[in-house]
């Protein structure tokens, strides 16, 4: 066992594979934080969508959500990889590519959250507020938003765990995130092992870190 | 677009063949994952409640280090980096015998053994503390108490949030395709690469997978109103749905 190979190739691995910064597009948080928010936006969509009175919107965001629920993520990210090229003529690079998977993917996960944030919410709040004169749209953008954001927030965080560890499945397609970083590495070294045992345990920093501070988020929520 | 569907690749020449071999690779591994992490999960998730010192510390070292690492990262791990360190016999007969099956076994078994064990936990510490003094002045020890009432009742309390992880695991058991094992998304994207047909290929894959989704939390749904506790199931599973 040699772990100078860490040291050696130390700032590749992180800089590179982690952050995003190099000659290669890559880097996971880089692809991560752009997909928790794109997808949350689209989650908002699909969440409002599940609660519709009307079933022409309410059952096809269930379809949605049902079906990005019962596939795997990797058969997700192929179907991006092999398809848009072909509706669009023109080959995309793995990062936009990655992103769209993961956007569309994770939105019925947040979908689901939000759902469950807008229905934690009392119904008396949206008597009061219909009671006062708000308009419904009006009464979701100033009373039921607001307070189910909050409720949301330690799922939200829990979320964001989940699509950090599932970014690494973006390096199938070739994307340089830390888990290609180290197959990178790997590659000229061979030393599997200690790379293989580097990143896991870079991957656990990040996200046992993210994990107590949800559990910290929730205990303070929980207090007020 | 100017794509020609055809959807008989998916029936002729060998490749109905390798979807039917990709069901049974993904049946296969993900029974053989799920047992293994039945056993470490509940293991671990009663150690934690209840185990000695030592035995909890290390059950929490498990359940934190292995969930919070991606599955990917596992597979590589136990594929590439756990064979160069054994003897060099056992070694070949390793080779000779599907690593990367037993690596990929092993990496979902593990990985969700932890998962597991935080479900099992969860549903321990909601059985009411008194079912477990009333066992224990009925003469049980701790062990025959945990095996008789607390394992028993949790595990039938825990139905449905079980049916979620062994879903999650059915599907993570796609994974494995990165480290060589010929499951169905192994199988799918050698029909795309033999055929050029991404199409038929993806969605034969998918619809795969949906069925056997559906499938299994339709089977457990039944095994869920077969196996319930009146009373006591909604402690456990708060209104959510």
């Amino acid at each position: 066992m040699d772990f100078s190979v860490i040291a050696n190739n130390f700032s590749f691995l992180i800089s590179q594979g982690l952050l995003g910064f190099g000659k290669f597009t890559g880097g996971t948080l880089r692809l991560a934080i752009p997909a928790i928010i794109l997808g949350f936006i689209l989650g908002i969509f699909i969440g409002l969508g599940r609660l519709a009175r009307s079933g022409w919107v309410r059952v096809p965001a269930t379809a949605y959500v049902e079906f990005f629920r019962g596939v795997p993520l990797v058969m997700v990210i192929f179907w991006f990889w092999f398809v848009i090229p072909v509706l669009l003529g023109v080959p995309l690079p793995e990062y936009t590519v990655a992103l769209a998977a993961f956007v569309v993917f994770e939105a019925a996960y947040l979908g689901e959250i939000i759902r469950a944030g807008i229905q934690s919410v009392p119904r008396g709040q949206v008597e009061a507020a219909t009671a006062t004169g708000l308009t419904s749209v009006q009464t979701m953008r100033h009373i039921i938003l607001p307070q189910a954001l909050k409720n949301m927030i330690p799922a939200l965080v829990t979320q964001f765990i989940v699509l950090f560890k599932d970014t690494s499945l973006a390096s199938i397609i070739g994307y340089v995130d830390l888990t290609k970083a180290a197959q990178i590495v790997n590659n000229r070294e061979i030393r599997p092992f200690e790379l293989y045992l580097f990143i896991a345990m870079v991957y656990w920093l990040c996200t046992y870190g993210m994990s107590r501070y949800a559990r910290y988020l929730e205990r303070r929520l929980s207090h007020a | 677009m100017r794509y020609q569907f055809d959807w008989s690749v998916l029936w002729s020449g060998q490749t109905g063949q390798w979807l039917l071999q990709g069901i049974s690779t993904t049946l296969e591994i993900s029974v053989l994952a799920w047992l293994l992490a039945g056993v470490l999960g509940t293991l671990s998730g009663a150690l934690r409640t209840a185990g000695p010192r030592p035995f909890s510390a290390l059950s929490a070292f498990y359940v934190e280090f292995f969930r919070n690492v991606p599955l990917l990262v596992w597979m590589f791990f136990w594929y590439f980096g756990i064979p160069p360190l054994l003897p060099r016999l056992a070694q070949d007969w390793l080779f000779a015998h599907g690593a990367e099956f037993w690596a990929g076994m092993f990496a979902l078994g593990v990985y969700h053994g932890a998962r597991f064990s935080e479900v099992i936990r969860s549903g321990i510490q909601s059985i009411p503390k008194t079912q477990l003094e009333a066992a224990l002045s009925t003469g049980l020890t701790v062990t025959q108490a945990y095996r008789f009432v607390i394992i028993p009742i949790a595990l039938r309390l825990l139905i449905p949030p079980i049916t979620n992880e062994s879903l999650n695991l059915l599907k993570n058991s796609s994974v494995a395709l990165t480290i060589g094992v010929a499951e169905l998304t192994f199988q799918t994207r050698q029909i795309e690469t033999y055929t050029a047909k991404a199409f038929e290929a993806l969605t034969a894959g998918t619809l795969i997978y949906l069925v056997l989704c559906l499938g299994l939390s339709a089977f457990m749904a039944v095994l869920e109103k077969r196996c319930a506790i009146p009373g006591l199931i909604a402690r456990v599973t708060p209104a959510e749905h």
